[in-house]
């Protein structure tokens, strides 16, 4: 019976999980300049299951840099690292963490 | 020979047209050209003098072809033998053009720049069985030269960018200096422009008397132009037409922007800028 493909059990609107209907959990990194060519990674909007610390301790480790996490009212908690480190924080997340490339966005020059 | 399928072929043509130059074009085509110019080529000579008045007969029908042809195939030589020096400057071909209406005038057909259309070709194709490729590029030049946005040119000013111009300012500061005309270029307003460079730069800064943009910190007017590019696809081109003559409209009902296309008339909804997080950064945060 299965192999007529009419009669398979597919929902056509099931959710495939894929929908960009939601925009507010993005994650952002950003970039800021400090004094002289200094710079600071910002990386907000993490979702709340990760463990922080343990994710800003292995960046740390891995980047050679100093970070830590900094808690804002609005945005919840806040990961900043010293440095442009947002192309290796992007590849971080997506391949230890699993997170999805379309759900990161990058932003600065 | 349908409309359409003209259409399909005008549509394919430019693309192929603009990597070649003009001139060399032409000459590639007499080169292949079918039999029929190649004899009318040798008949050249032969033929030139024919009275053009003569009309009515069938056979003036002819001779009036061998004309069209013996003009155009003149035209192509011409352009062959001066291949070997620089490409004919435009002066030039124009002369031989409007010879070629001259010569033309006789065989019903208006044949100046502005007036020739498809039908025109069309008609006279199926009449005289000119060889379609040579008029079709001969369409494409007037084309070209008359309305060069509907030959698929993108190089008109309406599409160029000025690319951003930025000088230091002072040690710490970088001053922006043509904002306005690239905002007035992308038809926004500064204001949108340049809360969205601040957000993405995560710094802040203000305009000055002149109208230039002074930014905290030092960025490269390479960053800037990474930035305006983005700012660009987000709130600027088309996602459908890729035109970016667009308008960007707020909906009073919903507090959501929306982009209007002006040449295909499509709307997307667009993001609001969002600053996001700013670190602190020098002072200590205030207790
Ligand atoms: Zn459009």
């Amino acid at each position: 019976m299965s192999s007529i493909q009419n009669l398979n059990k597919i929902d056509p609107f099931a959710d495939t999980g894929d929908d960009d209907t939601q925009p507010t959990n993005y994650i952002h990194i950003r970039i800021q300049q400090r004094n002289g060519r200094k710079t600071l990674t910002t990386v907000q909007g993490l979702p709340d299951e990760y463990d922080l610390k343990r994710i800003v301790r292995a960046l740390k480790k891995d980047f050679a840099c100093n970070g830590n996490i900094v808690k804002d009212e609005e945005l919840g908690e806040v990961i900043q690292l010293q440095g442009d480190q947002r192309v290796k924080v992007m590849e971080f997340l997506t391949s230890q963490l699993g997170l999805q490339k379309k759900n990161i966005k990058i932003h600065g020059f | 020979m349908s409309v359409e399928e003209t259409n399909v072929d005008l549509g394919f043509d430019p693309t192929l047209k603009k990597k070649k130059k003009k001139s060399t074009k032409t000459v590639e085509e007499s080169n292949e050209a079918t039999p029929e110019v190649d004899d009318v080529l040798s008949g050249l000579k032969k033929k030139k003098k024919k009275s053009k008045d003569s009309k009515s007969t069938p056979d003036a029908d002819e001779i009036n072809t061998d004309d069209v042809t013996d003009s155009l195939g003149e035209l192509k030589l011409k352009k062959k033998k001066k291949k070997s020096s620089t490409p004919v400057p435009d002066d030039d071909f124009d002369k031989q053009l409007e010879k070629l209406g001259l010569d033309e005038t006789n065989t019903t057909n208006t044949n100046t720049a502005e007036t020739i259309t498809d039908d025109d070709v069309n008609a006279q194709q199926s009449k005289y069985g000119l060889p379609y490729d040579g008029l079709l590029s001969r369409f494409f030049q007037i084309l070209k030269k008359n309305n060069p946005e509907l030959a698929g040119e993108r190089s008109g000013t309406k599409f160029k960018i000025p690319p951003p111009v930025c000088q230091r300012e002072g040690n710490k500061k970088t001053a922006f200096a043509n904002v306005q005309e690239i905002s007035e270029k992308l038809q926004r307003s500064p204001e949108h422009l340049i809360s969205y460079l601040f957000a993405e730069l995560g710094t802040s800064g203000s305009v000055d008397g002149q109208k230039r943009l002074i930014i905290k910190g030092r960025f490269q007017p390479k960053q800037l132009e990474n930035v305006l590019r983005r700012y660009i696809i987000e709130y600027v081109t088309c996602k459908t037409c890729k035109s970016i003559n667009t308008q960007l409209k707020k909906e009073s009902s919903n507090r959501l922007f929306f982009l209007v296309c002006n040449s295909c008339g499509s709307t997307r909804s667009v993001s609001s800028i969002k600053t996001g997080f700013s670190a602190q950064i020098g002072k200590r945060k205030k207790m």
